[in-house]
């Protein structure tokens, strides 16, 4: 019997605790949220994600008039973060910095403030204007982030693969079937496909066909989407794809497999090769994307930085997002991170060899008289996943798969209007200016 | 479990000569296991069961947060849903039998008599310690390009350059990778299950076997696996529910190139950035989760008053 009475001691203690147990949690953690306060304010970023990097974004970070702790989360973690936050009015977040494709989904659930004051202040920063639009997804007076930083994509070749450049091909000047024709006498000469593209999971392969690939041979990425052009376009990637490193299926990072010399010429954001030029300086270059038919289509990457409604302390936030934007901090992000100012700053002749490297083939990319600049896309709200989801299926069916391209690009450019229309999102850059929602011909 | 309970609290009433006091004791007890189930009731249905209705409800909204089966929609149009809905089905009918008669005889070695079995079992035992993307990455650098199995290989001259096992363009070879990573790390569980089983079989139903003359297999089919359904039901049960889940390990050795329904709903939760899509796939697998557990119950059922029956 007494046996039995502690059993039902027991449960009355379980219970007991398992009240108190989260109320007791909740408690500590908002007493030492408040203490959090008055010491850091808490800035998220989706970038730097390799420690190394992130130790450096930290140290620029601890000269900030406003004491910052950064704090890394991928996209989706921050989505549900942030998305848990605001829906119990309780957010921790003061700052978030990411990518132009990060924010849409806050956008459209209307979870970030409206930052035009703070970007009228800042007005000696002299932010290029074409940046300044796309912070306003659309919207006609709101911005939702102040521009922090630029990246593109080049190409970032390993000397040894120079000797088998075809003949009166030039590497500043290369066309995508020069390319393919390298690609071809580099796997004749090692035995082994020595071009590699990032397709693996977390790889960019899509802003690619996007901003690249799509761009060179239709001048469009949206309204000649299933064109005579594109289809031929797509025919070259099948060509190109037979020359590929095919573990490329699963390439995320360029740099890694560069380094190892699995692959000798590869596309990628500078900021996924910068550490193949920057530990091996004199063994790799880094060049513009190629050319295509109608020029040589190039994307512009940037990053922004915002703040969530009901932030803790907007004030400090405010101060952080300042500091960030100064030519210190910039001309700091460029140097340790290889990202490049978003601001007018002008840019140091003193670089290390590595960061030369990538600055003179960003220059040579964006002077070029043939090229075809894309912007990000405007006003797709918290389309921008499915939009991008739809050029990697794309090239999944055709390049992978083997689908037949015509049929592809007739389905695929079909969920592409659906998105188009959904949204009411206008044509961008390359596209010609278009009234209402953009159309796929 | 519960049906233990319910059966041992009418014995207990049956205390001859019930007195006032001890009847009310008798209420008491009769009361106890319900408040002994309390703690774990409340905790799974805060933890877990209203994530489930949340996240259920989810497929059936808009963005927006109006409902709709869009979610369910634009799911089954994916060009990758019916691959990753087979994929999944293909994984589930191959690692579970697999593992399972592995198990079983890991579980059988155990209750022999067999010397160091105990050493056996602290090695078996070891990948249930790992976490299942620890256990993918494991296997990668044994299956992956340049690593541990392609460097044997050449080095014994079996391959000029050794193999690529993880191409996309080798399928075949991606399932067989999968499933000898997920039967490597979840066969110890079932095992564990099983053995518990068999520690529970009385020794005399084997002894009378053999004193009727049957043989090892006869045994294991008339004597041992019947008196042990009731521990193949909890361990199938189990193993089937993570099996429609897969994902850290086919992300880990794959990447893209085995879709999976659970690495599906990862890409539209995270790359998409839809989260009812996301939720239409996790409903799917929800589905079969319990379709499958019904199957199980059913099929395996334990007649009321077959002796073994309660574990």
């Amino acid at each position: 019997m007494v046996h039995r009475r502690w059993l039902s001691w027991w449960a009355v203690t379980a219970l007991t605790m398992l009240i108190l147990g989260p109320w007791a949690t909740v408690a500590s953690s908002q007493s030492s949220q408040a203490h959090a306060h008055a010491s850091a304010l808490t800035l998220v970023t989706t970038q730097f994600q390799p420690i190394t990097e992130f130790a450096d974004f930290q140290s620029i970070l601890a000269s900030s008039p406003a004491p910052t702790k950064a704090v890394y989360l991928d996209a989706g973690t921050l989505t549900t973060q942030l998305t848990a936050q605001e829906q119990t009015h309780n957010v921790k977040i003061s700052v978030i910095a990411g990518l132009h494709g990060d924010f849409p989904p806050f956008v459209a659930q209307g979870f970030l403030q409206d930052l035009t004051p703070l970007l009228k202040s800042l007005k000696s920063r002299a932010f290029p204007a074409s940046i300044v639009k796309l912070s306003q997804y659309g919207s006609k007076t709101k911005h939702y982030y102040i521009p922090w930083m630029q990246a593109t994509y080049v190409m970032a070749i390993n000397k040894k693969a120079l000797k088998y450049l075809p003949k009166g091909a030039s590497i500043n000047s290369l066309t995508y079937d020069q390319l393919i024709a390298w690609g071809k006498a580099m796997m004749k000469g090692t035995g082994s496909p020595k071009i590699g593209l990032p397709a693996g999971p977390t790889g960019l392969l899509a802003r690619f066909v996007q901003g690249y690939l799509l761009p060179s041979y239709t001048h469009a990425n949206v309204t000649q989407f299933k064109s005579a052009a594109a289809a031929k376009m797509w025919q070259k990637v099948k060509d190109l794809w037979a020359v590929t490193n095919p573990q490329s299926a699963s390439y995320n990072f360029m740099q890694d497999p560069l380094q190892s010399g699995e692959v000798w010429v590869a596309w990628d954001h500078v900021a996924r090769l910068i550490n193949a030029a920057t530990a091996q300086p004199n063994n790799f270059i880094l060049v513009p994307a190629p050319i295509g038919p109608k020029g040589r289509g190039y994307l512009i990457v940037l990053g922004g930085m915002a703040i969530p409604k009901g932030a803790p302390d907007v004030k400090a936030a405010e101060k952080a997002i300042t500091f960030l934007t100064t030519p210190y901090a910039q001309i700091n992000t460029l140097d340790k991170l290889a990202f490049f100012p978003a601001t007018g700053v002008k840019i140091p002749k003193v670089l290390p060899a590595g960061i030369r490297l990538e600055a003179n083939a960003v220059s040579a990319q964006a002077q070029s008289k043939v090229s075809v600049p894309s912007l990000l896309p405007i006003g797709l709200g918290g389309q921008g996943g499915a939009y991008s989801k739809i050029y990697t299926d794309t090239f999944n069916r055709i390049v992978l798969n083997g689908d037949n391209i015509q049929s592809v690009l007739n389905d695929e450019g079909s969920q592409l209007q659906g998105i188009l229309t959904q949204t009411g999102a206008a044509c961008w850059l390359p596209d010609p200016p278009s009234h209402g929602p953009c159309h796929v011909k | 479990m519960s049906r233990q309970v319910a059966v041992s609290a009418p014995g207990e009433v049956r205390i001859p000569r019930a007195s006032p006091s001890l009847a009310r004791k008798a209420r008491q007890q009769a009361v106890a296991p319900y408040l002994l189930l309390a703690p774990t009731v409340c905790f799974l249905a805060f933890f877990v069961l209203w994530p489930m209705v949340r996240a259920l409800l989810l497929a059936f909204q808009s963005t927006a947060g109006t409902y709709t089966s869009a979610s369910f929609h634009t799911m089954y149009h994916d060009y990758q849903f019916m691959p990753s809905l087979k994929n999944t089905l293909i994984l589930m009918g191959t690692i579970i039998p697999i593992e399972f008669a592995f198990s079983l005889a890991m579980a059988l070695i155990l209750q022999t008599g067999l010397r160091g079995r105990q050493f056996f079992l602290y090695c078996w035992t070891i990948p249930l310690a790992i976490s299942d993307l620890a256990s993918g990455i494991v296997w990668l650098s044994i299956f992956t390009q340049n690593g541990f199995l392609n460097s044997a290989l050449v080095d014994l001259k079996l391959s000029q350059n050794g193999y690529a096992f993880l191409s996309y363009q080798h399928k075949l070879s991606l399932f067989f990778v999968v499933i000898v990573a997920e039967v490597w790390r979840s066969s110890s569980l079932i095992m564990l299950i099983l053995s518990g089983g068999l520690q529970g079989i009385p020794k005399e139903y084997g002894e009378a076997a053999d004193v009727f003359g049957a043989s090892f297999f006869q045994r294991i089919w008339h004597v041992t696996l019947p008196t042990l359904k009731p521990s193949i039901r909890v361990a199938l049960i189990l193993r089937t529910i993570v099996a429609v889940q897969v994902f850290a390990v086919v992300i880990a050795l794959t990447g893209q190139s085995l879709p999976v329904l659970g690495s599906q709903a990862y890409y539209w939760y995270v790359t998409y950035q839809n989260a009812n899509v996301a939720a239409a796939f996790a409903a799917v697998i929800l589905g079969i989760s319990i379709l499958s557990s019904a199957m199980y119950l059913t099929v395996l059922r334990t007649p009321a008053g077959v002796a073994g029956g309660g574990r």
